[in-house]
């Protein structure tokens, strides 16, 4: 039996998806567009941000959409040390859950700050708006640390 | 000012995942020799099956296959399917045809694709042969093979598909 060379070779696999978003969800990213985030209520009064179609507890189909700050504050974070290619920054940052003023459930997003030791539960954050804002959620190019 | 766009209803979402493959000892020596313009199967030393592309053992049995079978560029329509809807990112335009093909000498069919045909009249038994790109664009790739394109030959029952010795049949 011959000995055979080591092959090797980079490949990649791509999925093309489109997504239709709905109604909900395409009032919020349009609200993105335009530089305003909405929530939605629920049945208990809850504003919950991103809306989501329907009530967690009674399941019925949620309209009654409401606008919410573009500040908020951090309820809970995890430290990237090491960005990986897919993350939204290149820079050590932060994931956080943020409550938004006038939401009432923390959404997750990720948060600017030089350093691990600039951010803690509580922090007040505000979003930065991308350059250009297309409907998505990438509109909001990261939250950055305000007011301390 | 108010924003006088259309509102969102749809968001482009593409995912794609990338590997470094690594092909193991026994498809390193079929890629190759397929560098060569050679197919080359590995026929299993206890059910005497041959397999190509080789992965180097028989599935069936679970022992190693090392002794290397060259094969011909003539196979056997095994089955097909005409693809008419466009795949994104891939430039093959539809209607074409993609088959499962027995080489000649082989037991176990590979998938390519077909051309130069007429899609209505490609049937289960019908003799193929491979039609190669020019040698100086020969690499470790199936795709050494443009296409395989009818040849002028019976048809294979369908008991004899994937039972030809390298030698062929008919003609």
């Amino acid at each position: 039996m011959p000995e055979s060379e080591i092959l090797n070779q980079a490949f990649e696999l791509g999925y093309t998806y489109t997504r239709s978003t709905g109604p909900v969800v395409g009032r919020f990213l349009t609200g993105l567009r335009d530089q305003q985030i909405v929530g939605i209520r629920a049945s208990d009064g809850r504003v919950v941000v991103p809306p989501m179609e329907y009530d967690p507890d009674t399941a019925e189909a949620l309209s009654e959409f409401v606008d919410v700050s573009d500040e908020g504050e951090v309820v809970s974070w995890a430290w990237v040390k090491h960005p990986r290619e897919a993350h939204p920054s290149s820079q050590p940052f932060a994931w956080a859950m943020i409550r938004l003023d006038g939401a009432d459930v923390p959404m997750v997003h990720w948060v600017r700050a030089k350093d691990e030791s600039d951010i803690r539960c509580g922090s007040r954050v505000r979003a930065r708006w991308a350059d250009e804002t297309v409907g998505f959620i990438t509109d909001i190019a990261g939250f950055e640390l305000v007011g301390e | 000012m108010s924003d006088q766009r259309e509102p969102i209803t749809g968001i482009d979402v593409p995912i794609s995942l990338k590997y470094n493959f690594t092909a193991g000892a026994g498809p390193a020596r079929f890629l190759s020799q397929v560098r060569k313009g050679v197919l080359t199967g590995q026929r299993c030393p206890r059910c005497e099956q041959v397999y190509i592309p080789p992965r180097g053992s028989c599935a069936a049995c679970g022992v190693p296959t090392e002794e290397e079978v060259v094969l011909a560029d003539k196979a056997t329509v095994q089955s097909f399917t005409i693809v008419s809807i466009p795949i994104p990112t891939n430039p093959i335009e539809p209607p074409y045809i993609i088959a499962n093909l027995v080489a000649d000498g082989a037991n176990i069919s590979f998938i390519h694709l077909m051309s130069d045909c007429v899609n209505e009249e490609v049937r289960i038994g019908q003799r193929v042969q491979a039609v190669w790109k020019p040698e100086e664009e020969w690499d470790y790739a199936m795709d050494n093979i443009r296409y395989f394109t009818p040849i002028d030959e019976p048809d294979v029952p369908a008991d004899k598909i994937g039972k030809l010795p390298v030698s062929g049949w008919g003609a």
